[in-house]
């Protein structure tokens, strides 16, 4: 178990300075930043411009640049922000803590209807219910979530039901507690009815595969003459038996809780991850953009070694075989 | 319907839709960057066969829409005239697929500008934006996942083939791509090229950067058929009569590999499509005046115009017919490999 739990860290840390020296590596490449539209400011003279980028050390070579930012990490700083002149790993924060809030709730949702309905249209399979069910995620699967989220929007606007935009309403430091509360709910409709369509045909597909092959197994026919309820004999034991590689989208879906929800964002300017990043890159904002490629790295690589210490606990077959290596 | 048949069905009904596209400047009324400042937002305006009078017309016709004195938006159909739509009117000149110039369009509306699908801020016809606009996100599409795929099929086969360090590397660096939400890929390596670029610049750098994100899933798919094709009886027995790699390679070993580029052919180039909308919607791709479906919609971020002109979406709903094609064919495609390896 441990040499397991040192493989998996050792791998995550491998991946994570791999990233993080491509990041640089494009950096030095990438042509422009931050400073360069103040060039064309009279106010600024070349002088201070050349005092500015010393100040930020953008005229020191890369190796160095990167030991300092590294050094800088370390400290849970990430860098700093040029535009903000902060730390990057607080702003960060503050963000992926909108984004978090979002996609966490997308993805209780999404796993909430994926799971029944995938199992129900498993035991239904080829039955009318099934294939009616299979065509309405065919046809969610082929509405992209651009689209989607800009339709949505669209009735929104025009029908006046729900906030179109943003995380709260005007006015929101002077509401009590349960007001606020019911404002933010009422503000994540949107986005998330646009997160949970865009995820839900793929997981359920996925659950259907796993539950009807998990169906077929013979161990089922003797639970089924022993007399075992219908209800318990699904949820009990055909779902651990499917269980397999819905843990490993599990890990996935964990894993993207930073980025799945970046366009969705952007369009109904929920003030996540997704439009801060997308400034910084159009500002050149360069430890941003590293910061949040970093961030959502490690959740990728965190949610797999969750999937995979959650397979450890749920299949006895490879805790043999991490047993006998 | 046998899967052979429903296959070919699938891709004629793709092939249409792509070469409706292709031939942009025949089923566009307008040119794509023509402005008509006197008619901005213009609202859709349909084609009728009855008119106010009740008298049925055997050729399709309009109302014009006119501007309403002291509003700058507001518009009046006007229901006085029906004015016909003129069949194979010549007009504005196109060359169809980038070399014969033409100047035949399939429908006009003789004097008075005729506004299908709308008009945009600019007074330019949707209609004919968005035909042309798919030229860009689908041309986009399709080369970056020509680009990706030979790229993952390259690399695959090198690393499956030959195997021992280069595998190792190879598979490593994969590992790191796949590692990364595609997005945010998508982002970095967008920001760490030029921001402001001419337009065919522009396409050629986004088609790069989509195809760079995308070619690691299917290297490994790639390199997992390699692996398990070069140790096929046939294989070996052909490498002891003395084949070359070079040889084993062509004839044996990439030809297994087809069905499996091919399927990810199918998967990849409504994703690369999105990808590119992506972009330009979010002002990182093509951009002004050249049309994509991605850049017109970012027009749709301004309040105003997601309130006023809900036609201004339309864009949007431009990809679904191809994405219900490419999505067809994906699934016919693993059908028609799965039930060819069974029998």
């Amino acid at each position: 178990m441990t040499r397991f739990l040192l493989r998996r860290i050792a791998h995550a840390v491998f991946l994570l300075f791999g990233v993080s020296v491509l990041a640089f590596f494009f950096t030095t490449f990438a042509p422009g930043n931050y400073f360069d539209d103040m060039r064309l400011n009279p106010q600024i003279s070349a002088e201070r411009l050349t005092a500015l980028r010393a100040d930020y050390q953008l005229d020191r070579p890369m190796v160095v640049r990167y030991l300092r930012w590294a050094r800088s990490v370390l400290h849970g700083d990430l860098g700093l922000s040029f535009a903000y002149n902060t730390a990057v790993g607080p702003l960060l924060w503050t963000r992926a803590r909108n984004t978090l809030l979002l996609t966490g709730t997308a993805t209780v949702l999404t796993w909430m209807l994926a799971l029944p309905l995938g199992v129900w249209s498993a035991e239904k399979l080829g039955r009318p219910a099934d294939v009616a069910l299979s065509w309405a995620t065919a046809v969610l699967l082929i509405i992209p979530d651009l689209t989607l989220a800009l339709g949505l929007l669209v009735l929104a606007v025009r029908s006046g039901w729900l906030p179109t935009g943003g995380l709260v309403s005007v006015g929101f430091g002077g509401f009590s507690a349960a007001h606020r509360v019911r404002d933010v709910a009422w503000h994540m409709v949107l986005p998330v009815t646009v997160l949970v369509a865009s995820a839900l045909p793929v997981l359920l597909r996925h659950v259907r595969a796993a539950v009807a092959e998990a169906l077929e197994a013979p161990f089922l026919r003797a639970a089924e003459g022993h007399g075992i309820s219908r209800g318990r004999l699904l949820y009990r034991y055909v779902l651990p038996a499917a269980a397999h590689p819905l843990i490993a989208l599990f890990g996935f879906s964990l894993g993207t809780l930073l980025s799945a929800s970046l366009l969705v964002e952007v369009v109904m300017s929920w003030p996540g991850l997704g439009p801060f990043l997308l400034e910084a890159i159009l500002a050149r904002d360069l430890y941003v953009v590293i910061g949040g490629v970093l961030l959502s790295t490690l959740f990728l690589v965190a949610g797999n070694f969750v999937a995979d210490l959650l397979l450890f606990w749920v299949d006895p077959r490879i805790r043999a075989e991490a047993s006998r290596r | 319907m046998s899967t052979r048949s429903r296959l070919l069905l699938c891709v004629a009904g793709l092939g249409a839709l792509h070469l409706g596209v292709a031939c942009a400047g025949f089923f566009a009324p307008y040119d794509p960057t023509a402005q008509d400042r006197e008619h901005p937002y213009a609202p859709p305006m349909p084609l009728h066969f009855v008119d106010a009078r009740g008298g049925f017309h055997l050729l399709p016709f309009f109302y014009a829409q006119e501007l309403q004195a002291g509003t700058f938006d507001q518009y009046l159909e006007n229901r006085s005239r029906a004015i016909p739509v003129e069949f194979f009117v010549s007009g504005a000149p196109y060359h169809v697929l980038g070399v014969f110039p033409l100047r035949i369009h399939l429908l006009g509306g003789g004097d008075v500008q005729m506004y299908l699908l709308g008009s945009d801020g600019y007074g330019r016809d949707l209609l004919s934006r968005i035909l042309f606009g798919g030229q860009v996100s689908l041309l986009a599409g399709l080369i970056g996942a020509g680009l990706t795929l030979s790229i993952g099929l390259c690399i695959g086969t090198v690393a499956g083939f030959w195997g021992g360090w280069k595998d190792e590397v190879l598979m490593r660096v994969a590992e790191l791509f796949l590692a990364l939400p595609w997005i945010y890929l998508l982002f970095a390596m967008r920001a760490f090229l030029p921001l402001t670029v001419p337009p065919l610049k522009a396409f050629l750098l986004v088609v790069i950067v989509i195809a760079a994100v995308g070619w690691a899933r299917p290297a490994r798919m790639v390199r997992g058929i390699v692996l398990s094709a070069k140790e096929r009886d046939f294989v070996r027995s052909a490498r002891g009569f003395g084949a070359s790699d070079a040889y084993l390679l062509r004839r044996h070993i990439v030809p297994e590999t087809a069905s499996v580029v091919l399927t990810q052919a199918a998967i990849l180039v409504p994703q690369f499509v999105l990808a590119e909308m992506t972009l330009s919607f979010l002002g990182l791709g093509v951009p002004e005046p050249v049309a994509s479906w991605g850049n017109m919609l970012s027009s749709l971020q301004h309040y105003n115009v997601l309130v006023s002109y809900w036609w201004m979406y339309l864009p949007a709903l431009a990809m679904v017919p191809f994405f219900l094609g490419y999505l067809l064919l994906e699934s016919l495609l693993q059908g028609s490999y799965a039930t060819s390896k069974i029998e």
